[in-house]
């Protein structure tokens, strides 16, 4: 009874750790049953005793990510956090419109490079498709723009012919404006838009991300708007200096503004990211100890058991050398 | 009777602190209600994601009067230098020139180029070197700058602008194509305003 507990306890699974150990622990807890065979019983202290080893490096494998997240989050918190400023003043001025009905939606969607960071970027990549059935429909269309390897992968399975442009392998270098404006200059110049909706999981704190969605105009919907009125109605009465005409510097504005916002949401993102690889890490390596703490016990038990046996061995052995004579 | 009043006056602190966030791992949720419906007819099982006016604090509204001071927020790409200061005036180098700004000015939109940005309040004066950017001036007197680059006037190395002058009025002269014209023409600019700034 004590061994059909083991197999059932055993069985319970780390999502994150690969499936093959888990698998092996399986066997030799099996073989264990098979009483029969005689020649497993050190053999399978062994085989316990391997994965214990596996398990154990797992664990450490595990820590050392964690901490190394827990070092970029602290370099990259600082600045996700000195950024915040920056998109303020545009929203305060052109107001926050996620509802507004356009021809041409661009969903830019945010993502990691690297995997192993919890589910941040399977919600962001749910919040995009979910964007583009909002904003698709007769004469209006939604494109995407992908930034990042791990939205790459899922996207291309199905939304392929919505993509426009991949950017992959943004984090390599540490993030900077000029960096980022150099992204957003690209974007602007091959994707033809009127909305652009830049979908990026906000930091909210180390264990807590909002997906988020900010949308930036083109200055031709910014103008339409602003003669139509409603939120951008008190745009109009704003003098503009300098420049020949008010479309130059919604121009200007608008491209100030998509790099502004792209900045903070990269940051951001970058932050969530961290976040959530440090919580993953951390939840690993505690199944890894608790696996690790059954493992030893199924190790000891199976070790007193085989002592056992060959004492019950040795004694019966003796007991018929002496009930012979 | 004492402790009513005390009942009532907690009663009353805690009503005001529920009606803002009551606790900071609470999530911000004043999002655009027309975009909340949309959302829930396409994926009524996720919950709409934030958008950045939930994050923001509201402005103040225009006051009827023309208040005393202006409201500064000067924010750059990795800091906020200013935010929320209480200032009297502030200069700054639109394309147009520079532009003194003080409260009760007209609703306006400006581009900013290289050159120096100065905050008065009373005798002080704090002088930047500002890249370039945007200076949104707004009716209830808060003005929002956003440069790309600035730096106090103290930083700069004299020495260093006159090199870099030199250099790109050089790369101007021998430039073939438009762009490195332009680049050139560009670190010229720059060089000269603050050279000129350093001077003036």
């Amino acid at each position: 009874m004590a061994m059909s507990i083991l197999r059932r306890e055993g069985r319970r699974l780390l999502p994150s750790i690969a499936a093959r150990p888990i698998a092996a622990i399986r066997s030799p807890l099996a073989s264990d049953q098979e009483e029969g065979l005689i020649g497993v019983r050190s053999i399978s202290t062994q085989v316990v005793r391997n994965r214990m080893k596996s398990v154990k490096n797992i664990q450490k494998i595990t820590k050392a990510m964690k901490m190394v997240a827990a070092s970029k989050l602290r370099a990259v918190q600082g600045r996700a956090e000195n950024s915040r400023g920056l998109w303020q003043p545009f929203t305060a001025l052109l107001g926050d419109n996620p509802s507004i009905d356009v021809k041409k939606s661009v969903v830019v969607t945010l993502s990691s490079d690297k995997g192993l960071c919890g589910g941040i970027n399977s919600t962001v990549v749910k919040v995009s498709r979910a964007l583009y059935k909002l904003n698709a429909g007769p004469e209006k269309e939604v494109k995407f723009v992908i930034v990042g390897e791990k939205a790459k992968a899922i996207m291309f399975r199905d939304s392929k012919n919505d993509i426009s442009l991949t950017v992959t392998e943004l984090n390599k270098n540490p993030l900077n404006y000029a960096q980022v404006s150099v992204l957003a200059d690209d974007i602007l110049k091959n994707v033809e838009f009127d909305a652009l909706r830049i979908v990026y999981n906000k930091f909210h704190s180390v264990v807590a991300f909002l997906p988020t969605v900010a949308t930036v105009l083109s200055p031709e919907i910014i103008e339409k708007e602003s003669e139509v009125g409603g939120k951008l109605g008190e745009l109009d009465s704003y003098e503009i200096e300098g420049g020949e005409t008010k479309g130059e510097i919604l121009q200007n504005l608008a491209e100030f503004q998509f790099s502004c916002v792209m900045f903070n949401a990269v940051l951001e993102n970058a932050c969530s990211e961290m976040g959530a690889r440090m919580s993953a890490m951390d939840s690993s390596s505690r199944n890894a100890g608790e696996m690790l703490d059954r493992l030893t016990l199924t190790y000891n038990r199976t070790r007193q058991a085989s002592i056992t046996t060959e004492l019950i061995e040795i004694i019966s052995g003796a007991s018929a050398l002496e009930a012979a004579k | 009777m004492f402790r009513q009043a005390s009942r009532l006056v907690s009663r009353s602190i805690t009503a005001k602190s529920a009606t803002n966030r009551a606790f900071s791992t609470e999530v911000p949720s004043t999002i655009d209600s027309s975009f909340v419906e949309a959302w829930k007819k396409v994926a009524p099982n996720m919950d709409p994601p934030q958008t950045p006016s939930s994050f923001m604090k509201p402005r103040p509204s225009t006051a009827s009067s023309i208040p005393t001071k202006l409201t500064v927020n000067f924010v750059l790409p990795y800091a906020s230098e200013l935010s929320g200061k209480e200032v009297d005036m502030v200069i700054i180098p639109a394309t147009t020139g520079q532009m003194g700004v003080l409260p009760g000015h007209v609703p306006t939109i400006a581009e900013l180029k290289p050159g120096i940005m100065s905050v008065h309040e009373g005798t002080d004066i704090k002088k930047y070197f500002v890249s370039s950017g945007f200076a949104f001036l707004h009716a209830n007197s808060v003005a929002d700058i956003i440069a790309v680059e600035a730096v106090p006037l103290e930083n700069i190395d004299a020495s260093q602008v006159q090199k870099g002058l030199a250099e790109f009025t050089q790369k101007l002269a021998s430039a073939t194509t438009d762009l490195e014209k332009a680049e050139a023409q560009i670190g010229v600019e720059v060089h000269s305003a603050m050279n000129a700034a350093l001077s003036g």
